[in-house]
């Protein structure tokens, strides 16, 4: 190894949202902690500072703050018998670079989990019995309860400042929130934001056919807001530059605008920037970490010691590190044995485009990545399965991201895509089109996971991540079912015509389009180490000194999006960490 | 919030965390190194559309294709100018001198194999390389089977072409025709037109007022919830209105 630094206590590799949270509930230990972050500095000025950073050319079309995929990327097949090609250009989910990482380009809707979804297989056992679940679906229970995490997903909405109603405090409902919501301790942190055009018709049409709407939880201030880490955020003023973009505002949360300033401040914190970890370091029995391997900036290979390693590094990463690093057992599909890359999922979306009369004005450039109306009708458990016959669920909402004409204009069936008629479509439709959404679960299946490429390679010569992962028949058609109330909603909203996508029977796993940035999977948590990589302290099973965060520790695959759950278990690992690892360091769950 | 408010705004939000609640001596923190707020937050200089413009990307064969193309795909009509007028072919060949051009943030190591269309783009051409060949195939069909360059043929058999471009009709050995036609012609012209100024095409921001767009304002804290049209022109990323 050509230089090894100082050893420290704690390396997190990757500096995004799960990094900065470990971070700064770390230091406060008095450990000397470090992260390593692989692509630039950045802070809300200069690099997202108004107008440079409202520009849909660097930042829609050319993915300014995205990873840079010519320097590393994932391969991608529906099937283990397909060939896995390269995902060469940006399309159906969007990783971050840089300090921040994903939390700077992302949109703030910010929800929590269904308790029964953290015990999902149990509770599918209870309720529907053995023979309702698809022989191949691979359900299993997290291990860690809804009750344990309630203070952490409060930690982190209190830090974010995210705005919402409650609808459920303690067992007491409360008017105007979510009725299906799980018992919070306390109100959010901020009023909801206020409701632009599409929400309010999405809100009435929904109650109208008996749903109960109500306000998209969103970690997009409503209002001047101090956090518990004393960081101040300001009112988003809804510019429409929100999801792909930074937030110029200081209102969208994000490791800069929530975290940063503090740990910043810690002189027992350190971050470096171009430092891209290409391995976890073991001791020969593989029990513990020794530190971790990067590449700096000039090319040269770093040894990092460090007394504990912590994997903040986003979803794929983190996967690929404990696959290329040989920590815990590859997945098989063909035995079902092993961990690393088992139940690797994603999400469904079906996307309506509404589209309304000359009168009525929606005004597409305005709104905020999280704003909107939401139903959980459909959610989780929320419904009756029985009847149906599929497993899963999802949230459906109206929202208004705000979207300039280069992230592409929609229009009604049959418009042309260019030409003179292709013009008259636009300049008549453009701020009369809303849009309403289903985000779907995707639930694991034995066949569905990740693994190293035979075949590929990226810029530092490491294989890459290959992902194995089709629509099943369950989630296809749970999507038509939630096509159906799509098509429904957009007409009792007074849409005169709708277009868009919605995925069907046939349909496979297109990865042109943006989806979402949900992936889960890969390295679940639970309380079995043989269909579990990390125990429910998302502590490795097999290195006891490695810490794994992010979406990947999921079981399966939610209706929610990510980030709320995320930032909630990443509190919920550093408490414990706390307050029994660093008192005694070792297995803290019992195999 | 105006411009002014805006940055007054960020000026005033300096953030102070409370070092003595986070047990940390105040005089050890490092504070984010000053910045020029003004000179950081400005967008990189603008080129917008000129009328003397010569192209350094495309050669002047190319440059005929790729300006009759753009009179086609967006019309001077009764709506208003098109992409030509806007200046769109300007953008495209500046585009072709930027990272973009060489695909500097695409995966391009092979191999390359065709794959099913919803694997995504397998090719290893380079926007660049897109443009060159799909330009001299098209040409080259077009001469073979209508006597002319695509340039010298009329409006409506240059429709015609461009509609059997983006149908998989007209094939060429040379070029994947219809991933150029879609993924790279089609695709750049909408992002010239409804791009920033500052890139060369929009000129005086006329796509943005067709469809009401109002550009880089982004601020919209007391419209958000008021369904009616928005009263106000847009304005450009160097603040020019219009
Ligand atoms: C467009 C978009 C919209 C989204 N909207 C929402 C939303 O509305 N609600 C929601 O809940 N979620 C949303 N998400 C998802 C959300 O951004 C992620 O869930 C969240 O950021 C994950 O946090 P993380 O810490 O796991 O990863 P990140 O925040 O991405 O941080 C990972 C960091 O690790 C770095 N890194 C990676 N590999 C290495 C390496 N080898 N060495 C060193 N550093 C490395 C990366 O550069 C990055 O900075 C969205 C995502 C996108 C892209
Ligand atoms: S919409 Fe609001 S939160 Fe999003 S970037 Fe704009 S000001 Fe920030």
């Amino acid at each position: 190894m050509a230089v090894t630094n100082k050893s420290v206590d704690v390396v997190i590799v990757g500096f995004g949202w799960t990094g900065a949270i470990m971070a700064i509930e770390l230091a406060k230990t008095g450990l000397n902690v470090l992260a390593l972050e692989r692509g630039e500095d950045q802070d809300t000025v200069p690099s997202f500072a108004y107008p440079k950073v409202v520009d849909e050319i660097a930042q829609s079309a050319r993915n300014g703050l995205l990873q840079n995929l010519s320097k590393t990327t994932v391969t991608i097949r529906h099937d283990k018998d397909g060939r896995a090609l390269p995902y060469r250009q940006i399309g159906s989910f969007k990783p971050g670079t840089g300090v921040g990482g994903a939390g700077i380009h992302w949109s703030g809707v910010h929800s929590r989990v269904m308790p029964e979804e953290l015990r999902l297989k149990t509770h599918t056992l209870e309720r529907y019995g053995r023979g309702f679940i698809p022989e191949d679906m691979q359900l299993q229970d997290w291990g860690v309860s809804y009750e344990e995490l309630e203070p952490h997903f409060d930690r982190f909405e209190y830090v974010c400042g995210t705005s919402g109603k409650a609808g459920n405090i303690d067992g007491v409902m409360m008017p105007g929130g979510n009725p299906f919501e799980a018992p919070r301790a306390r109100e959010y942190p901020l009023p909801p934001l206020k409701d632009p055009p599409t929400s309010v018709l999405f809100a009435k049409a929904t109650k109208e056919l008996g749903y109960n709407p109500f306000p998209l939880p969103a970690s997009n201030a409503s209002r001047p807001y101090r956090n518990p880490y004393g960081c101040d955020l300001g009112p988003c003023n809804f510019c429409g530059f929100c999801s792909d973009y930074g937030c110029i505002n200081y209102s969208k949360a994000s490791p800069q605008t929530t975290i940063l300033p503090a740990l910043r401040a810690m002189p027992n914190f350190a971050y470096r920037t171009h430092a891209h970890v290409t391995r976890v370091n073991t001791s020969a029995d593989g029990k513990t970490a020794t530190g971790v391997t990067y590449i700096d900036a000039q090319g040269r290979e770093v040894f990092q010691p460090a007394g504990m390693v912590v994997l903040a590094a986003f979803h794929l990463h983190n996967v690929r590190l404990m696959l290329s690093s040989k920590i815990g057992k590859p997945y098989d599909p063909n035995t079902g044995e092993g961990v690393i890359g088992r139940n690797f999922c994603y999400q469904l979306i079906n996307s309506v485009n509404t589209f309304f009369d000359k009168q009525t004005y929606i005004n597409p450039f305005m709104g905020s990545g999280g704003v909107g109306q939401a139903i959980e009708d459909f959610n989780a458990d929320n419904f009756d399965h029985g009847p149906l016959g599929f497993i899963g669920g999802g949230i459906i909402w109206g929202r208004q991201t705000g979207i300039g004409p280069v992230r592409g204009i929609p229009l009604p069936k049959g418009a042309p895509t260019w030409g003179s008629g292709w013009k008259q479509a636009v300049k008549d439709n453009y701020a009369h089109t809303g849009r309403i959404e289903a985000q779907m679960s995707n639930m694991a299946y034995r066949g569905a996971y990740l693994d190293l490429d035979p075949t590929y390679r990226d810029a530092y010569g490491e294989p890459l991540l290959r992902m194995t992962l089709d629509w099943q028949d369950n989630d296809l058609r749970m999507s038509e079912f939630f096509g159906d109330k799509l098509n429904a909603i957009a007409k009792a909203m007074g849409a005169t015509s709708a277009s868009g996508r919605v995925l069907k029977r046939g349909d496979h796993w297109d990865t042109r389009a943006y989806q979402s940035t949900h992936i889960n999977g890969g390295t679940s948590m639970g309380t079995d180490p043989k269909t579990s990589a990390v125990n429910k302290y998302l502590q490795s099973w097999d290195t006891s000194n490695l810490f794994v965060l992010g979406a990947n520790v999921f079981a399966h695959g939610i209706g929610y999006n990510p980030t709320g759950l995320v930032g909630a278990l990443a509190y919920w690992a550093a408490d414990n960490i706390r307050s029994k690892y660093l008192k005694s360091p070792g297995p803290m769950a019992a195999v | 919030m105006s411009d002014t408010n805006r940055r007054a705004f960020l000026k005033g939000s300096v953030i102070l965390p409370p070092l003595a609640a986070l047990g940390v001596s105040s005089a050890s923190s490092q504070q984010t190194p000053a910045v020029d707020e003004l000179a950081a937050s400005a967008p990189a200089a603008a080129t917008p559309a000129a009328d003397d413009y010569k192209p350094t990307y495309f050669t002047a064969p190319e440059w005929a294709f790729v300006q009759a193309a753009c009179a086609r795909l967006i019309p001077n009509d009764a709506n208003g100018p098109g992409a030509l007028e806007l200046g769109v072919p300007q953008f495209i060949d500046r585009q072709m001198g930027t990272p973009y051009g060489d695909a500097a943030n695409w995966f391009m190591q092979g191999p390359f194999f065709e794959g099913a269309p919803e694997f995504g783009y397998q090719s290893q051409l380079t926007p660049k390389q897109q443009y060159r060949l799909g330009i001299k195939a098209i040409d080259a069909w077009c001469a073979k089977n209508l006597g002319r360059t695509f340039a010298a043929l009329k409006p409506e058999q240059q429709d015609d072409v461009l509609k059997k471009v983006e149908a998989g009709t007209i094939k060429s050995d040379e070029a994947p025709l219809k991933t150029f036609f879609s993924g790279f012609l089609l695709k750049n012209v909408m992002e010239g037109f409804f791009g920033d100024p500052m890139y060369g095409g929009n000129k005086n921001m006329a796509a943005w007022k067709l469809i009401g767009h109002p550009g880089a304002r982004a601020d919209f804290m007391e419209w958000v919830d008021r369904p009616a049209l928005y009263p106000y022109g847009p304005v450009d990323l160097h603040g020019r209105q219009a």
